[in-house]
């Protein structure tokens, strides 16, 4: 059975993730149009993609969604090097680490969103409140995780590196960090997570443009397809940032066997 | 003539002489290839003396009163039970932790922290899984963005009959196989002292005696000196000059293997095997 399956569609391997998200749609848009979900608690699929496009054409849409990525990429980019630097620190000097981590440790315990009323007060409803949200947010996976990854470097490789004369910087560049390195990526794709999240709160209490703006807008004029819409875009870039994350893993941890080490490195460099 | 090259003193001749007749008899293809390679270092082993050597781990003593003289080019094998301190020996000579009590020498200088003269191979390959097999020996090139580094990192693989995985990751290949890679990566500096905390320990036994033909056959061809941790008696006699058991912190026996090499599982050997065997498993001096 599977394997006629398999011969009529040969290509059902790549198919096969997305099955579950086109069946609901088709439920749903079928649900919709046949009255069993009112138009006023969710418009059907159809009507979504044509808000969208108008949307698309106005320029409306394009707007927003550079505005978001913008400020999650900014936040994310400094709230990131804040924790990898932290966590190489802390990784690298017992002092560093005694002095600092208790501290990093409370504040990580804090819910960053807890800050939002703070940071009104703060910034306001500028831009400096949505980049601040998002790199306090996305810090500590990437601290804890690069911290955890230079601890759990094998001590026999380091040992070895030690019996071929590899000290200081050349033992941590060529050792340390890219032991490190399959830990500080789980960190990432953590931290991308996070990231969305924090923004889509933020937006959507204090902002005058972006997704998360976009969104209460339209709720402010019950324009519901709007708002099926943004939540739709989430997702979307939600798979974005996780692809993103995976192409760096394949990437970089190329000699990992869980990423292919089937392939040789002299034949992967080129890629 | 061949118990007559383990003194490792012989003329440059003698070495080239023996070689010669080596190629003739067994393998000769593959001799002739690794003569090429490699060229010939005859007599630079390093000597190792040890004079009441003690190492304490946080008062528990575990090494108490090590004599004992390593002669350049000699290939020392110590035995003993789990836990006696022969692998904690081992650390010492190479520079990796440091004695309490008693002087350590390697070519008559106190030993002080590791040097690149010497080289350690360890229970476990450790080949850095994210660099390729040829990268991988690089680490042992004391120059390794000098021109010529490459060269020589491909000679090293050719010498343990590597050189077609170059471009391979370490994960892809097998246990014995990545031992190899680690001995190449060891030789490539070309090191004085080759220490050997069981390297063959977790290999397969056909593995394993083929990896203790290649280290007999690179060692006679590069004249280190060489000093394998082992708990396998039989591996111990068929590698080395000299078998010195450790007890209870202590040099127990210490007994020279007068048996011409390749040496062969005859009569004389298992004679060998049995004495050292007999003495380990002395009652009196068991601790169970």
């Amino acid at each position: 059975m599977l394997r006629v399956a398999r011969r009529l569609f040969p290509r059902s391997g790549k198919l096969l993730p997305w099955l579950i998200p086109l069946a609901v749609l088709v439920v749903w848009q079928w649900f919709g149009s046949i009255g069993w979900i009112p138009e006023r608690t969710l418009p059907t699929p159809s009507r979504v993609l044509a808000a969208g496009f108008r949307l698309l054409l106005d320029g409306e849409l394009i707007q927003a969604m550079l505005v978001s990525t913008w400020r999650a990429l900014v936040g994310f980019a400094i709230g990131g090097s804040i924790g990898f630097v932290l966590g190489l620190l802390n990784g690298v000097l017992p002092l560093s680490e005694k002095l600092t981590d208790s501290t990093i440790q409370m504040i990580r315990n804090i819910p960053h969103l807890a800050m939002i009323p703070l940071v009104i007060a703060w910034f306001g409803i500028d831009e400096e409140a949505k980049i601040f949200l998002v790199a306090l947010g996305v810090l500590f996976p990437i601290y804890l995780n690069t911290l955890h990854g230079i601890r759990s470097v094998d001590p026999g490789l380091i040992e070895m590196g030690r019996v071929y004369g590899l000290r200081g910087w050349k033992l941590y560049r060529k050792v340390v960090l890219p032991g490190a390195l399959p830990s500080v990526l789980v960190g990432v794709r953590f931290a991308l997570g996070i990231m969305w999240l924090t923004l889509i709160v933020a937006e959507t209490i204090a902002a005058d443009s972006g997704i998360g703006y976009m969104a209460m807008n339209a709720r402010e004029f019950f324009q519901l397809d709007v708002v099926v819409l943004t939540i739709l875009l989430y997702a979307l870039l939600g798979k974005l940032s996780d692809l993103i994350a995976k192409w760096l893993e394949r990437r970089w941890l190329k000699w990992h066997p869980h990423f292919g080490a089937a392939t040789s490195p002299s034949k992967t460099s080129s890629a | 003539m061949a118990s007559a090259f383990r003194r490792g003193n012989l003329a440059f001749e003698d070495v080239f002489r023996l070689n010669v007749a080596e190629a003739a008899d067994e393998a000769p293809a593959e001799i002739a290839q690794w003569e090429i390679a490699v060229p010939q270092h005859p007599g630079t082993g390093m000597t190792v003396e040890l004079d009441g050597v003690a190492k304490s781990f946080a008062d528990q003593p575990v090494l108490r009163d090590i004599r004992l003289s390593i002669r350049a080019g000699e290939f020392v094998a110590i035995v003993g039970r789990s836990g006696c301190g022969k692998s904690t020996l081992l650390r010492l000579i190479a520079g990796l932790d440091r004695a309490t009590g008693g002087t350590l020498l390697r070519d008559g200088t106190p030993v002080n922290g590791i040097s690149p003269d010497t080289r350690f191979m360890f229970q476990e390959a450790r080949l850095l899984p994210w660099k390729s097999v040829l990268d991988n020996v690089l680490i042992g090139v004391t120059d390794p963005d000098a021109a010529s580094a490459k060269m020589k990192a491909h000679a090293a693989l050719k010498l343990v009959g590597l050189e077609d995985r170059a471009d391979d990751w370490p994960s892809v290949l097998s246990g014995g196989q990545r031992q190899r890679v680690a001995l190449a990566r060891a030789l490539v500096g070309n090191p004085r002292l080759l220490l050997f905390d069981e390297p063959l320990g977790a290999l397969d036994a056909l593995t394993r005696l083929e990896m203790q033909r290649l280290i007999e056959r690179l060692w006679r061809q590069r004249g280190f000196t060489a000093v394998l941790v082992t708990h396998d008696v039989s591996e111990a006699v068929t590698l080395a000059d000299r078998v010195v058991l450790i007890e209870q912190g202590r040099v127990a026996m210490d007994l020279p293997i007068d048996l011409p090499r390749p040496r062969a599982r005859d009569g004389g050997f298992v004679r060998y095997e049995q004495r050292i065997l007999d003495r380990v498993m002395t009652p009196g001096d068991s601790w169970s």
